[in-house]
């Protein structure tokens, strides 16, 4: 037999060992990525649109897509998430509506993202008559989401000690104020992080929007900003090929000469598209937080 | 301003008339008839689950929020039935202030923790908040401490600290009456004995209700005291003569430790 001494040590040795493994898994990956990526990074290559026969081409109408895409996906399934996940913490009773409720959140949670992919293809694309377009793609993308999003949105309200709602309440606030004024700033970083995680997501969510955005970008004129010209970068009812697409296509069929620095330097980029995002949405929360709690 | 003082000693600042108070079928009050007296302080004292702290809940409402829970009879505070539903709780809870046994302070600032119920109840000049801040911290005799440091998080202050700005809190709303749970159980002596010295000067302006489990708390700053024993007030009175000459055995015995 073991002391518990030994035991110990034992143990914190062997956890050590294990976060040693994952911080090397994430530095390699990171790493590779970077290393191969990196050289091809430049003003020319994150601004300048794809080549389709010769090399030198960039992926700057991509970038774009990936960003807009994630704005237009946050618009549509924030406020549903936000509005569920506080009924759910705040108001549902425990009944078989609310357990059913959760129940679909969990399923839809679990939905593969070709499926989502698929019904989006079948109901926004065809259906609804919006073709391959950035919108028929967000709103497949907040369908993929939403799940994530209202567990996220719950959990974070719910993490608020009742302490915080009860203080709210003999101060004389109404529920509705308590959960306004007191529980979402007290929730927000947990909202934060929910919101990086589904943006995360949505960077780099490729099966969903092969059949909702689309595999393909037209010319776009990036000083027209007027949302109804069919050039126009802000136009939703284009196709819109995003940076996860675009490297999954080129890996694919892509036929220019420098096809694999390209899925390279656009993996790299993606990646630091996601860490720009993190860090800015932690920055937008720290200012939302002060404006919401503060004079 | 003298002549209402003289009025108010007329009418007791809250008066409940055979409250009964129940969680689903348990009768958890029984019938409570009680006054409390304007600028006084009343403790509540009994052992665990006599119901003094659902009886002090229920004088500002906060039952409301438990699922499954009703009351019959009446509390009467500034002229009205409180326990009508149709009764403004919001309005309630900014006359009855109420303070916690766990300091809650919202994860703000010194300032933001005080000023924020005057400021979502519309009160919205900074030179006015200031005013009403600076006020409310030096009634709660916390200001010389953290004049300085009013934009600090709450969350950096001491236990101690942390209960006297949950009570400045309590003081922004303008309340008439305080009710307090515990409020010291929680903190260290030196710390409790702040809180009590604080609670004896805030008597001349405000109803107080505490609610304690240490003997020696009520007997040192409370002018009246009711003792609950199984959801009843099993006796009430001046505070020295509830511990100097109780009339009944078990008033006795729970307030001589042997029981609670």
């Amino acid at each position: 037999m073991m002391s518990a001494k030994q035991a110990d040590r034992l143990a914190t040795a062997g956890l050590y060992a294990v976060a040693g493994v994952i911080l090397a898994l994430l530095a390699g990956l990171l790493g590779y990525v970077f290393v191969k990526g990196f050289p091809m990074l430049s003003w020319q290559f994150i601004t300048s649109p794809p080549q389709i026969f010769k090399g030198g081409g960039g992926v700057g109408p991509q970038l774009f897509n990936s960003f807009y895409l994630l704005v237009l996906t946050l618009v549509f399934s924030l406020p549903v998430a936000l509005g569920a996940g506080i009924y759910l913490a705040e108001y549902a009773k425990d009944n078989w509506l609310t357990r059913s409720i959760r129940i679909s959140v969990e399923v839809l949670s679990s939905l593969p993202s070709i499926v989502v992919g698929l019904f989006g293809f079948l109901f926004f694309v065809i259906y609804m008559g919006w073709g391959f377009s950035i919108i028929s793609g967000a709103l497949a993308l907040s369908v993929f989401n939403l799940p994530l999003l209202v567990r996220v949105v719950e959990q974070s309200i719910q993490s608020v000690p009742r302490t915080q709602r009860e203080a709210g309440w003999a101060l004389g606030f109404s529920k509705w104020e308590t959960i306004t004024n007191i529980v979402l700033p007290a929730a927000l970083p947990g909202l934060i992080t929910g919101i990086i995680l589904a943006a995360g997501r949505v960077f780099g969510e490729a099966a969903a929007l092969i059949y909702t955005a689309g595999m393909s970008t037209p010319a776009l004129d990036f000083t027209d900003w007027n949302p109804l010209s069919p050039v126009s970068p802000l136009n939703p009812f284009r196709p819109a090929e995003t940076m996860a697409v675009h490297i999954w296509k080129i890996n694919g069929e892509g036929i220019m000469p420098d096809a694999s620095a390209i899925s390279d330097g656009a993996a790299a980029l993606l990646i630091l598209s996601i860490l720009l995002f993190n860090l800015s949405a932690r920055f937008v929360g720290r200012f939302v937080f002060k404006k919401m709690s503060a004079s | 301003m003298r002549q209402a003082a003289a009025e108010h000693i007329l009418t007791p600042a809250i008066r409940t008339e055979d409250f009964r108070f129940y969680y689903g079928s348990h009768e958890a009050l029984k019938g409570i008839t009680l006054s409390v007296e304007q600028n006084e302080i009343t403790a509540l004292i009994g052992p665990s689950g006599c119901g003094k702290s659902t009886f002090l809940r229920s004088l500002n409402r906060m039952n409301d929020l438990i699922p499954d829970t009703r009351t019959a009879g009446e509390i009467w505070i500034g002229g009205k039935d409180i326990t009508k539903p149709a009764e403004d709780t919001v309005a309630l809870r900014k006359q009855v202030g109420m303070v916690f046994q766990h300091a809650s302070p919202f994860p703000f600032s010194i300032y933001d923790n005080v000023a924020y119920g005057p400021r979502i109840h519309g009160k919205v000049r900074k030179a006015e908040l200031d005013e009403l801040v600076e006020s409310c911290l030096q009634s709660a005799a916390l200001w010389d401490e953290v004049k300085d440091t009013l934009n600090k998080p709450a969350g950096s202050l001491s236990g101690g600290q942390q209960q006297r700005l949950m009570i400045a809190r309590a003081l922004a709303t303008k309340p008439d009456i305080l009710l307090m749970d515990e409020p010291t159980s929680a903190l260290d002596p030196i710390s409790g004995a702040k809180i009590e010295r604080l609670i004896q000067s805030l008597k001349t302006q405000f109803t107080i209700v505490l609610v304690t489990h240490n003997m020696q708390q009520a007997a040192r700053i409370s002018d009246r005291t009711a003792f609950f024993l199984n959801g009843e007030v099993k006796e009430t009175g001046r505070t020295e003569m509830i511990f100097n000459s109780p009339v009944y055995e078990e008033t006795k015995d729970y307030i001589s430790g042997k029981f609670g």
